[in-house]
């Protein structure tokens, strides 16, 4: 099996892939970049929590004018998994209006963006449809 | 009147193509223009603040001094993304409120026409070797593979979270905030786009990001805005003409978005509006019910709509409902962008948080012509940098 690293940090791989916030331990904000300090009660520690793999998509837009190189039409979405907001795009499903809707339940998929030179596949995530 | 703030002069260019002047000569005018409005000279001036967000960092305050006067003032040359203008207008406003100098220039510029997306990555061939960069540790890019960075859609998230949360909304809703605005700009001559668009029109037009069209979406263009803003003191030293035309500052306001859930996934343009708006109506001792006219920031017409609601112009939740009541219309019983808006009036970024504020003026002043909101008293002009800042200025007419 060849080796493979996320699209990013907080993508954490293997058998069942999910994500990873860093947690403030004092207040509960969560972030899924690294942070100084707590943007909410300025705290500085922090503790890493996995992320619901499963939501209900909040906010969605189909992107269709983008910057050069980036493939359209995609869905971008803001998915709310128990209780914490991420940030993705719906795949698995038809880019348009009739297939995505406010509401709707989905679920983390990952995605290939390939192999670099040393054979190294990178692995990005997104959202997709929970079958009814 | 001794403690207030008054806007004395204030000018904005036409906004469009100029494809023969330079961001100093577009400053210049706008700057030139509002000073022979206040009836003053640039040797009055004891600040100017100015702004020209393409430009930052080269100093457009003492570019634009080469050309209309080299007085030695202080300048501040301000940053605040879409928010500048105001945020230039703001500086000048404080610097009069500590006792500086009993008159200041605002000024915000920016030649925008022709520009594409603003803001969104492109994206080059696979890297040799993936490598963790930044703070979330990327490989890739992540704009188009983990959301989207673009401003329409960034935007059309805003307006869908808005109808997710309340219901009511739809891309024909959104298309008809657009075909309001387009609908007004027929009237205003310096606009950059002031053709009428039938509902069909907008809603076929080339989708940019679901559920916001290309004309739903705030035009790139050229333009300049500039105010002369007068103590209180001074303005009662001035002549009558001049004591007539003031427009009270009744309120400045600056905020930046405080944290919330979600606001690191999709930029909260709400609570700091809100916020804005709650101390605005507070320092000017009124309520959203005795505005005469709103200039709020149409970035796209999904943003309008959720401004409805953080301006507290309707029931918390009921913005839908206050638009299909047709209150925002130029007749309706709260008009709101009489200019024609950032999709149809253009949104030269730097500019338009002082060209909103002229719209108000022009209002408050009996001035505006065909456009005019009668008897117009109190305004207000709305403005949001993504990031986050929020300006909210609250204009009066001289009683």
């Amino acid at each position: 099996m060849s080796q493979q690293v996320p699209l990013v940090e907080y993508l954490v791989l293997g058998d069942d892939p999910h994500l990873r916030a860093h947690e403030c331990t004092k207040c509960g904000a969560r972030y899924f970049d690294r942070r100084n300090a707590c943007a909410s009660c300025f705290a500085d520690e922090f503790r890493d929590v996995d992320i619901a793999t499963s939501g209900e998509v909040k906010a969605f837009t189909i992107v269709v004018f983008a910057a050069p190189g980036v493939p359209t039409p995609f869905v971008a979405a803001m998915v709310d998994c128990n209780g914490t907001s991420v940030r993705g795009n719906i795949i698995n499903v038809e880019p348009d209006a009739e297939h995505v809707s406010l509401g709707m339940k989905v679920r983390l998929a990952t995605t290939s963006l390939g192999e670099d030179t040393n054979g190294v596949e990178a692995v990005g995530f997104g959202f997709e449809p929970v079958p009814a | 009147m001794s403690d207030d703030v008054w806007i004395l002069g204030i000018n904005m260019t036409k906004f469009g193509k100029h494809p023969d002047l330079d961001t100093v000569d577009l400053a210049a005018a706008a700057a030139r223009d509002a000073i022979a409005d206040a009836g003053v000279s640039m040797g009055d001036m004891g600040i100017l603040a100015a702004g020209n967000l393409m430009g930052a960092g080269l100093g457009i305050g003492q570019a634009l001094q080469k050309q209309i006067g080299q007085t030695g003032i202080p300048v501040y040359n301000v940053s605040n993304a879409c928010a500048t203008g105001a945020t230039a207008l703001r500086t000048a406003i404080m610097a009069i409120k500590a006792g500086e100098c009993d008159f200041g220039l605002a000024v915000g510029v920016e030649k925008l026409a022709g520009a594409g997306l603003l803001a969104g990555g492109s994206r080059g061939d696979t890297k040799s070797e993936w490598t963790p960069k930044g703070r979330y540790g990327a490989v890739a890019p992540v704009d188009g593979r983990i959301g989207t960075d673009t401003m329409p859609g960034v935007f059309a998230q805003i307006g869908m979270e808005y109808g997710h949360k309340y219901g009511g909304t739809s891309f024909e809703l959104f298309a008809r905030i657009s075909e309001k605005n387009h609908a007004h700009s027929t009237l205003n001559p310096l606009a950059a786009y002031s053709k009428r668009m039938t509902l069909d029109e907008i809603m076929n037009d080339m989708m940019i990001a679901y559920p916001n069209t290309r004309p739903m979406c705030s035009a790139n263009c050229d333009g300049a805005a500039a105010a002369v803003v007068v103590s209180g003191t001074k303005l009662k030293t001035l002549s009558q003409e001049q004591q007539r035309r003031a427009v009270k500052v009744a309120a400045s306001i600056l905020t930046t978005d405080p944290w919330q859930e979600s606001c690191q996934i999709l930029p909260d343009v709400n609570t700091l509006t809100r916020n804005a708006a709650t101390q605005a109506y507070e320092a000017a001792g009124i309520g959203p019910e005795d505005l005469d006219l709103v200039e709020l920031h149409d970035c796209f017409a999904t943003a309008e709509l959720v401004h409805y609601d953080n301006l507290m112009l309707c029931e918390p939740g009921g913005a839908v409902d206050f638009f299909e009541s047709g209150a925002t219309w130029r007749d309706g019983s709260m008009p709101v962008n009489v200019s024609g808006g950032l999709e149809s009036k253009g949104h030269p970024i730097a500019a338009t948080g002082i060209a909103n504020v002229w719209e108000v003026c022009h209002h408050l002043r009996g001035e505006a012509g065909d456009r005019q909101i009668e008897n117009a008293k109190v305004g207000l002009a709305h403005v949001i940098g993504l990031g986050s800042a929020c300006g909210v200025h609250i204009l009066e007419r001289a009683a």
